[in-house]
């Protein structure tokens, strides 16, 4: 790797200055304030009582953040075991050799993603509408009998957070598996054909090997990703849903800081969020590490 | 070998069945959405896709129906009894209109005129939404935040990958360590900064903690690795080129893609952006889209045609924006993960 060394020595430091700026005031400030702020419990940006590790202790002792948890980890378990799996499904089916309109599924597939998370919320509240949502009326239309109404909001609320986000990300998630599965080497997959190999034995042992820096990448993004769902049970079940079964993690932090103004405990909340987002990061490199 | 030969036809017809199945299933809620946001409001319940009027199944059930419950059905929102209408137009009249338009119903006829832009005129007019005003908020939010955003990443990621100077370590690390770190844990300090320095419920308090993207650096710092040549920047210094000027002629142009890619994120990101609009701003009249239409929600959560109308508004323009720019837009956001 080469560096300029004929340059006058303010350039580097005038180029990251914007940056480092504003990384400095309203990134790594706050980083360090919300470290201060995780021992106090307060009321809005101005009242405050010192409680010292009071905050961190409570979250493990507080029902409504097991809730917030286990809710969040079905949804993160599910992202991955149900969505990644029809993504590559679905960049399988698209990298055949012979299929026609590439560009034009890709680009379909990958259409929902660029919704924001609000939208893709009110257009399924209304398609999940328990009178006359689309998806009851096809059911009406085929099943016959099927009730005039049905609270699928009410009774599926993990249920309908996993279709949205199915709908949403699975394009998304779909175009990485198929960038990498264009990049596998078209020679070994020929030479293992003719050594006699058949479909699932070229993807075992030819296919896999080769996209799984990116799998392994795509995991880890939906990972990350889905720990963060805020937005969607949010507009869809308008808070945390009945019973609380649509309460995120990061909804109760929302909650506890802008809704109860504790703003010590939402940063409490959001350590323990970045503990458990950077442990499974850490976690992710020694696994990927390990089998390089 | 006569059995593979078969085989392979057949099952190239499974897999493009799959693949229209998914790319139905992908299209049918932009489709529904498209026609439930047009429907007239006086007959919103009536259908889902084609404006087949229900009161036109029930002309169908019943071939001979009672002239007074049909006029009822079919005129849903004029409010003019059948009496009243016969005494105005003619009886004759009346009645020879409802039973060939019975007629044309009966067969099939659809009535596209129940097809309409009335969700629109109401949100785009009436005064007690500000639409108009949402739109240009979120259109100068997310301008202003992907072009400003982008020339901060650009140019700090030029800084990372071409210069050796003292914080470049520890600036590399910083931006690593920002990438995996949850926005929602600076939400609450954030928030309180924005306090203490007066910045709440200002486009500069939602702005400024945006256009500092670890995410672009890291990006930007990659690309100009690879595809910035030293032998350029020093014969364009050769040639009496200022830095700056170097910087925007000569670097710049050479990472085009890369900013057309992340300039789309960057627009992208911001016109979706819900939490922090949410957070930061008070005042209705200063709501982005993502904002204005979660309270549109809980202010007419069962006016359906309405919250359509306002969520096809709200994602149109970044659609055209897609299909205009679709593939510097997908070569960026994959180049990261295939190359890097």
């Amino acid at each position: 790797m080469s560096l300029s060394r004929t340059h006058p020595r303010w350039v580097p430091y005038f180029f990251i200055a914007p940056f480092a700026l504003v990384f400095g005031i309203f990134m790594f400030y706050p980083l360090v304030d919300s470290l201060f702020m995780s021992t106090y419990q307060s009321f809005g940006p101005q009242h405050r009582t010192f409680v010292g590790f009071e905050n961190f202790v409570h979250v493990f002792r507080d029902a409504d953040f097991r809730t917030a948890l286990k809710n969040t980890s079905v949804y993160t378990l599910a992202s991955v075991t149900v969505q990644l799996p029809l993504a590559l499904g679905l960049a399988l089916l698209l990298n055949r050799p012979g299929i026609k309109g590439k560009a034009l599924f890709r680009l379909i597939f990958f259409s929902p993603s660029l919704v924001g998370l609000v939208f893709v919320a009110i257009l399924f509240g209304l398609l999940l509408g328990s009178r006359d949502g689309l998806v009851n009326e096809a059911l009406r239309a085929v099943i016959p009998g099927f009730p005039s109404e049905f609270f699928w909001l009410q009774r599926y609320v993990m249920g309908s957070l996993i279709l949205a986000s199915l709908w949403m990300y699975t394009g998304f998630n779909m175009v990485y598996f198929l960038a990498a599965l264009q990049s596998v080497n078209q020679d070994t997959l020929e030479a293992a054909s003719i050594d006699g190999a058949n479909a699932v034995q070229r993807f075992t042992h030819v296919v896999l090997p080769e996209i799984k820096p990116v799998a392994g990448f795509v995991v880890l993004l939906s990972i990350l990703g889905s720990l963060q769902l805020f937005e969607l049970p949010w507009i869809l079940f308008d808070g945390a849903g009945p019973e609380k079964r649509g309460l995120t993690l990061v909804m109760y932090l929302y909650q506890n800081g802008f809704e109860q103004n504790d703003l010590g405990y939402a940063s409490a909340i959001g350590w323990v969020l970045a503990i458990l987002l950077m442990f499974i990061a850490v976690l992710h490199r020694k696994l990927t590490r390990e089998e390089d | 070998m006569h059995s593979t030969r078969l085989l392979k036809p057949l099952s190239l017809c499974i897999a493009y069945a799959l693949l229209l199945l998914a790319a139905a299933v992908t299209l049918v809620p932009f489709v529904w959405l498209v026609f439930a946001s047009l429907r007239a409001p006086e007959v919103y319940f009536e259908f889902q896709f084609v404006p087949r009027i229900r009161s036109v199944q029930l002309v169908e059930a019943n071939p001979r129906p009672d002239l007074a419950e049909l006029w009822q059905t079919l005129q849903p929102a004029r409010g003019l009894r059948l009496e009243e209408a016969r005494e105005k137009l003619g009886a004759e009249n009346v009645d020879r209109g409802l039973t060939e338009g019975m007629a044309s119903l009966k067969s099939g006829a659809v009535d596209w005129t129940y097809l309409t832009g009335d969700y629109f005129k109401i949100l785009l007019t009436q005064p007690e939404f500000s639409f108009v005003r949402n739109i240009l908020n979120s259109v100068f939010y997310a301008s202003v935040t992907a072009v400003f955003a982008t020339l901060f990443a650009a140019m700090g990621g030029y800084a990372l990958a071409k210069f050796d100077f003292r914080l470049r370590g520890a600036f590399t690390r910083l931006v690593l360590l920002a990438l995996i770190l949850p926005g929602a844990l600076l939400l609450a300090p954030g928030y309180q900064l924005l306090f203490r320095l007066g910045l709440l419920d200002t486009y500069a308090g939602l702005i400024l903690p945006g256009l500092a993207p670890a995410f672009g650096v890291f990006l930007f710092r990659q690309t100009m690795l690879n595809s910035v040549p030293m032998e350029l920047m020093e014969a364009a210094r050769m040639d009496g080129c200022g830095e700056i000027r170097l910087f925007f002629a000569v670097i710049l142009p050479l990472v085009r893609p890369m900013i057309g890619a992340f300039l789309l994120i960057m627009f992208l990101g911001a016109w979706n952006n819900f939490i922090g609009p949410q957070i930061v701003l008070q005042t209705p009249s200063k709501f982005p889209l993502s904002v204005a239409i979660a309270q549109l929600k809980g202010v007419y959560s069962t006016d359906y045609g309405l919250l359509m109308a306002g969520t096809l508004i709200s994602i149109a323009p970044i659609m055209a924006l897609f299909l205009l720019l679709q593939k510097e837009f997908i070569s960026g956001l994959t180049s990261g993960a295939v190359k890097g």
